[in-house]
C-alpha cells in the first residue's frame, strides 16, 4: 500500500509562478515514524518533514512563527503538531497557527513515489533569496 | 437373562452412570467393577477440602462398600486392568483375574500431565490427581517445609492453597503471564492472584521451569531466567490427558480420547468409553457437569434407550478455595463483533465481566461476588436476548423486575443501606441525605462532604445518578471538566474506562471511548499514553509519538532548541571519578552551561540534539544514568549527611535517599515527583516542600508528603511515623502508587491528595496494610518493565532517527 502525497496546493502554488520543478530526494517514507518527523538539513536551515498517523507527508520549515520552536520536535495529530516551547498548534497543511494564535510557517513542496520522498529544492532556493 | 457388564474404572462417571442404570433398569445386568485404585467411589472434587483439612475422606465417599454389597456389584479393589480382549470378550487385571464382559465400560479417567524436566522423577515430584497423592502430600506437608506447585491452573491453586493451609511454604510456578488464563480475563487473573498471595502464598508468572534438582530427593527447582526455588516438594498440576492407552492397546479408535459416539459408544459395539477418558465430537471433558451428562446417556443406552445422546454445553468454572469467590463460563474473549459489561468495585474486590454477541450472554466472568452466576448461566443457555435489561443486567438478577428496569430506577430502587462508595464505605442513604441537608449541587461538593467516589472514583456514575434523582434536573452531570476538547470524558473516568474496558493502546481508548478526533491532540496523547504505562505495565507498548519531546529523546528541550542533560547522582552524593567525567564531557562538547541544579546535581546546558547519543555514551563510561531531570516522573531524592558526619543527624538520611532513590527510579508518574530526606527536624534537605519527604528523628521516620514550592508554596502534610528503614521505603513507594494509580496526567501531588483527602490517603497507606502491601506490590512489579536506563538504550541504537537528520540537501556539493 503505497502513501499519498500531501500539500498538493504546494506544487500547485509553485506551478503558478513558472518555477520548474526539481525533486530532490531525501530518503524513504519509512524513514519517518508515523505520527513523527525528521529533519532535512538545507543551507537555508533546517526543513521538517512529517508523516502522519495516516501516511500523509508533509514539510514545513524548522521554526515556529511564535518563538522559532523546533517544529519536528512536537507532538503530530491529525494533519498538525504542537510546538514543543508553548504549545502553538501549527496546521501541517498551510503551515498556519490554529486557534486562537496568528502566525504562519512555510510549507515546502513533498512529493512521494512509490516509498521515496522528494522535496522541491528550488522552493527553498526561491525562498532564500 | 442377565448380560454381565464389566467396568473398568470407578470414578464418579461411572458411579453415576451405575445409579441411573440399577434406576432405569435394576436386575438388567451382572455388575463387576475394576477399580486401579484400593477404594471405594469417592469425590474427586472433594479432594481439595480434604487436602486444606477442611474435611476428612470418609466425609466425600459417594458409595461406600454397603452400596455395592447392596446391589450385587462385584468390586475389585486394586486391581488394574491390563488388558481386553475383544475376540474373547474378557478383561485381565494385574492381579491375574479374568472377566468375561457382554457389555464393556470404560472409564480409566485421566492421567497427570508430567512435564518431561531433568528431575521430574525424583522423590518428592508429586501429581495432583487421587486421595493417594492427597495423602502423600499431607505427609510432605507435616515437615512446615516448602512446597512448589507447578501450574496456576484451577488445579494448580487448589494444591497450592491446601499446602498453605497444612502451614507449608508454597510458591505457585505458572508459565503463562496471568493464572487460570483459560478460565478467567487478566483482570480476573490478576485479582486472583492478588488474594492467593494474600494468603501468603508466592506467585511467580511467566514462570519456565527449566530442572528439579536434588541429591537423591527434590531439594529444589531451577526456572530458565536462573531463578532458583528451595523446595522439599514438587507438586505438577499442569494439566490432565485423557487415560486412553488401555483402549489403544486393544485397538479401539483413539484420538485425544477414546472416540465416542453421541450415545457413548466405541467403534466396538460392546464396548462404551464416558468420563475423562472419553471424546465425544472431538471434545475431551475434565468438569463433573458434562461428565455427568455423559453417565446418564451411557446409562440409558445401556438400559436400550438408543436415542439417549450426548450434548455439548459450556460448564461453569469455580475455584474450590475457601474464601476466593470465582466463577467462568463459555467464551469471554474479546471480538470484534462482541460487546461486553463490566462492574467493578476495587475495594471490595468484585469484578464482573459479561461478553455479549448479538445481544445474547456468550460468556462470563465473576470474581468476588459469584451469585448471580447461576442466572447468568442460566440466561446463556437459554439464548435469552438481554437487549431489554442490558443496563442494568450486571446487577444482576435481583435488580430484573417484572418490566425492564432503566439503570436510574435500578439505582433509585437500591435500599438507604446499599453500598455505593465501596473504598469509604458511603451507602446511598448518606449520600442522599447530604445532598439534600447541605444544599449540594456539584460531584466535587458531594465528594467534599460524603467522600463518595472521592477515591477510585470507581462509583462516580453511581453517585451521579444519585444526584440526578434527588436534584432532578438541576443537575448536569456533564459538568465535568473533560480531559481535552476531543473528548467528552474526564480524567478519571478515562482511567476509570481503560480499567474497565481493558484498554491497552491509545486507538483503542480512542474508539471505544469515541473520541471526537482521529488521533487525538497533544493534550490528550501523553496523558493517555501515561496512563496505559502506568495501568497495563507488562501490556503496553509504550508510544513514544505520544510523549513530549523531553521524554522522548531523554533531555531537555531548551528555548534555542538546543537540550540539557543531567545524570542521576544518588542522593546528590558524588566522587572526584564522576566530576571528572562531567568535566572531560563539558571540554569534548564545548558544552556552554554547567550548572548545579536545586536538586543536587550537575546540568550541562546547550547541547546540541545530534550530540546527545555521544554525550551519554561519554557519561555512560563513567557509571552515569539518566537523571530523568526530564520526566513525569521520579527526578531526585535530595539528602543531607544525616548522622555519618552531621553533629544533630538522627539516621542515616542519605542512605536511606540513595536507597530510595535506587528502588524508583524510572517510575512515571502523573507530573514530576522530586523527595527529599533531611537526618534531623533542622530539615537541611528541605523535606517538607516536597511532594514526598523525610524528616528523620530519634523514634524512626516521618514521612510527609504533598509539599509545593513551585507555582504553589505549601508546606507538606505528615503521613505517619514509621520506626525502620524498610517501612520508610514501604510506605512512600505505597504512597507514590496510589498517587499513581489515581492521579490526574499533570496532576502533582498535592493537587491529588487535596482533592482525595489527607485522611484517606492516610488510612489506605497508613492503617491498611494489606491496602498498603497491595500498592507496594504493584509497584515494584510495573518497576520490572521501567527500570531501564534510556540512555544506555539509546547509545546501543534505538530511535536513531531520533538523533540525526534525515538527509542534508542544496550545499554546494550536494546540488551539483
Amino acid at each position: 500500500m503505497f502513501p499519498k502525497s500531501g500539500n498538493r496546493f504546494s506544487v500547485k502554488n509553485t506551478r503558478k509562478k513558472g518555477i520548474h520543478m526539481n525533486w530532490i530526494a531525501i530518503g524513504t517514507i519509512s524513514d519517518i515514524p508515523r505520527r513523527g518527523a525528521r529533519c532535512v538539513a538545507t543551507p537555508q536551515g533546517k526543513v521538517a518533514v512529517f508523516r502522519t498517523q495516516d501516511d500523509q507527508v508533509y514539510a514545513i520549515d524548522d521554526h515556529c512563527p511564535h518563538k522559532g520552536g523546533p517544529l519536528s520536535q512536537g507532538i503530530v495529530h491529525g494533519a498538525a503538531v504542537t510546538c514543543p516551547l508553548h504549545n502553538w498548534v501549527i496546521s501541517l497543511e498551510t503551515g498556519k497557527a490554529l486557534g486562537a494564535d496568528e502566525g504562519v510557517v512555510r510549507t515546502i513542496p513533498v512529493k512521494v513515489e512509490g516509498e521515496r520522498l522528494f522535496l522541491a529544492l528550488e522552493a527553498l532556493a526561491s525562498r532564500a533569496a | 437373562m442377565t448380560e454381565k457388564l464389566v467396568i473398568i474404572g470407578n470414578g464418579m462417571a461411572p458411579g453415576r452412570m451405575l445409579e441411573h442404570l440399577l434406576e432405569k433398569a435394576p436386575g438388567l445386568y451382572q455388575v463387576t467393577i475394576f477399580n486401579a485404585e484400593p477404594r471405594v467411589n469417592y469425590d474427586r472434587i472433594m479432594l481439595s477440602p480434604v487436602l486444606s483439612g477442611e474435611k476428612d475422606y470418609e466425609e466425600i465417599i459417594i458409595h461406600g462398600d454397603g452400596w455395592y454389597i447392596k446391589h450385587g456389584i462385584t468390586l475389585y479393589k486394586g486391581h488394574k486392568i491390563i488388558a481386553i480382549d475383544r475376540q474373547a470378550k474378557t478383561v485381565t487385571s494385574d492381579h491375574g483375574v479374568t472377566e468375561p464382559y457382554d457389555k464393556l465400560v470404560i472409564a480409566t479417567g485421566s492421567v497427570p500431565f508430567i512435564i518431561p524436566v531433568p528431575g521430574h522423577n525424583l522423590p518428592g515430584v508429586l501429581t495432583y490427581r487421587d486421595l493417594d497423592d492427597v495423602r502423600a502430600m499431607m505427609l510432605a506437608a507435616q515437615s512446615r517445609a516448602k512446597a512448589v506447585v507447578i501450574g496456576g491452573g484451577l488445579l494448580g491453586l487448589e494444591a497450592a492453597a491446601g499446602l498453605n493451609a497444612q502451614g507449608m511454604d508454597v510458591t505457585v510456578l505458572h508459565v503463562m503471564p496471568t493464572l487460570m488464563e483459560r478460565q478467567l480475563d487478566p483482570a480476573a487473573g490478576y485479582l486472583l492472584q492478588r488474594a492467593v498471595e494474600q494468603r501468603g502464598i508466592k506467585v511467580i508468572t511467566k514462570a519456565n521451569t527449566q530442572a528439579i534438582t536434588g541429591n537423591g530427593k527434590v531439594e529444589q527447582v531451577e526456572l530458565a531466567d536462573g531463578t532458583i526455588i528451595p523446595a522439599t516438594l514438587v507438586v505438577m498440576a499442569v494439566g490432565i490427558r485423557p487415560n486412553s492407552a488401555l483402549a489403544k492397546d486393544a485397538g479401539i479408535a483413539v484420538n485425544r480420547g477414546i472416540v465416542v459416539d453421541a450415545g457413548m459408544r466405541s467403534n466396538d459395539p460392546d464396548i462404551y468409553a464416558l468420563g475423562e477418558c472419553a471424546e465425544v465430537n472431538g471434545m475431551v471433558y475434565g468438569l463433573v457437569a458434562p461428565l455427568y451428562e455423559m453417565a446418564r446417556v451411557a446409562a440409558s443406552q445401556l438400559a436400550g434407550d438408543e436415542t439417549a445422546a450426548f450434548v455439548h454445553s459450556d460448564t461453569p468454572t469455580k475455584l474450590k478455595v475457601t474464601g476466593i469467590e470465582l466463577f467462568s463460563l463459555g467464551d469471554f474473549a474479546d471480538g470484534d463483533d462482541r460487546q461486553e459489561i463490566v462492574l467493578r468495585d476495587a475495594s471490595a474486590g468484585v469484578y464482573k465481566r459479561l461478553v455479549l454477541k448479538d445481544d445474547r450472554i456468550i460468556g462470563t466472568v465473576l470474581y468476588g461476588e459469584t451469585s448471580d452466576g447461576a442466572w447468568f448461566n442460566d440466561l446463556k443457555k437459554k439464548q435469552t436476548d438481554i437487549s431489554e435489561m442490558r443496563d442494568t443486567l450486571i446487577f444482576g438478577q435481583s435488580y430484573q423486575g417484572g418490566a425492564p428496569l432503566d439503570p436510574m430506577a435500578a439505582v433509585a430502587a437500591l435500599p438507604d443501606d446499599a453500598e455505593i462508595c465501596g473504598c469509604n464505605g458511603v451507602c446511598k442513604g448518606k449520600i442522599t441525605g447530604a445532598i439534600t441537608a447541605k444544599g449540594l449541587t456539584s460531584l466535587d461538593d458531594v465528594r467534599a462532604h460524603t467522600k463518595a467516589s472521592a477515591s477510585c472514583g470507581s462509583c462516580t456514575g453511581l453517585v451521579e445518578k444519585l444526584m440526578v434523582l434527588t436534584l432532578g434536573d438541576t443537575y448536569n452531570p456533564a459538568a465535568v471538566q473533560p480531559m481535552c476538547s476531543c473528548t467528552t470524558l474526564g480524567h478519571d473516568e478515562v482511567r476509570r474506562l481503560i480499567k474497565a474496558k481493558h484498554l491497552k493502546t491509545i486507538p483503542a481508548v480512542m474508539q471505544e471511548l469515541e473520541w471526537k478526533t482521529s488521533c487525538g491532540c497533544a493534550k490528550c496523547r501523553p496523558a493517555l499514553n501515561y496512563y496505559l504505562v502506568c495501568d497495563w505495565p507488562n501490556d503496553y507498548a509504550d508510544d513514544y509519538q505520544s510523549r513530549f519531546i523531553n521524554e522522548r529523546v531523554h533531555a531537555n528541550i531548551q528555548k534555542d532548541g538546543t537540550y540539557s542533560v543531567v545524570p542521576r547522582m544518588w542522593g546528590g552524593v558524588t566522587n572526584a571519578a564522576e566530576l571528572r567525567a562531567i568535566a572531560d564531557v563539558v571540554d569534548k562538547f564545548e558544552i556552554p552551561m554547567v550548572k548545579v541544579t536545586g536538586g543536587q546535581r550537575i546540568d550541562m546546558l546547550g547541547i546540541r540534539k545530534e550530540d546527545l547519543p555521544a554525550v551519554w555514551a561519554d557519561l555512560g563510561q563513567a557509571g552515569f544514568v539518566s537523571g530523568h531531570a526530564y520526566a513525569k516522573g521520579l527526578r531526585t531524592v535530595k539528602t543531607c549527611v544525616g548522622s555519618d558526619w552531621c553533629r544533630f543527624g538522627t539516621q542515616d538520611s542519605t542512605g536511606l535517599g540513595i536507597r530510595i532513590e535506587k528502588f524508583m527510579w524510572g517510575s512515571w508518574t502523573p507530573a514530576k515527583v522530586k523527595m527529599a530526606v533531611s537526618g534531623c527536624p533542622r530539615n537541611c534537605a528541605e523535606a517538607t516542600c516536597k511532594d514526598v519527604g523525610v524528616i528523620c528523628v530519634d523514634s524512626g521516620y516521618e514521612i510527609h508528603f504533598a509539599g509545593a514550592a513551585g507555582l504553589d508554596i505549601k508546606g507538606t502534610e505528615v503521613l505517619g511515623l514509621v520506626k525502620t528503614e524498610d517501612e520508610a521505603l514501604e510506605h512512600i513507594v505505597a504512597l507514590t502508587q496510589m498517587y499513581r494509580e489515581q492521579g490526574r496526567y499533570l496532576e502533582r501531588i498535592y493537587k491529588w491528595a487535596k482533592r482525595i483527602g489527607i485522611p484517606e490517603i492516610k488510612r489506605q497507606i497508613m492503617d491498611d496494610g494489606e491496602k498498603r502491601k497491595a500498592y507496594y506490590d504493584r509497584f515494584v512489579f510495573s518497576q520490572k518493565f521501567a527500570q531501564v536506563d534510556p540512555w544506555s538504550e539509546r547509545v546501543s541504537g534505538k530511535d536513531k532517527h531520533e538523533f540525526r537528520p534525515m538527509a542534508s540537501v542544496g550545499f554546494a556539493e550536494a546540488a551539483e
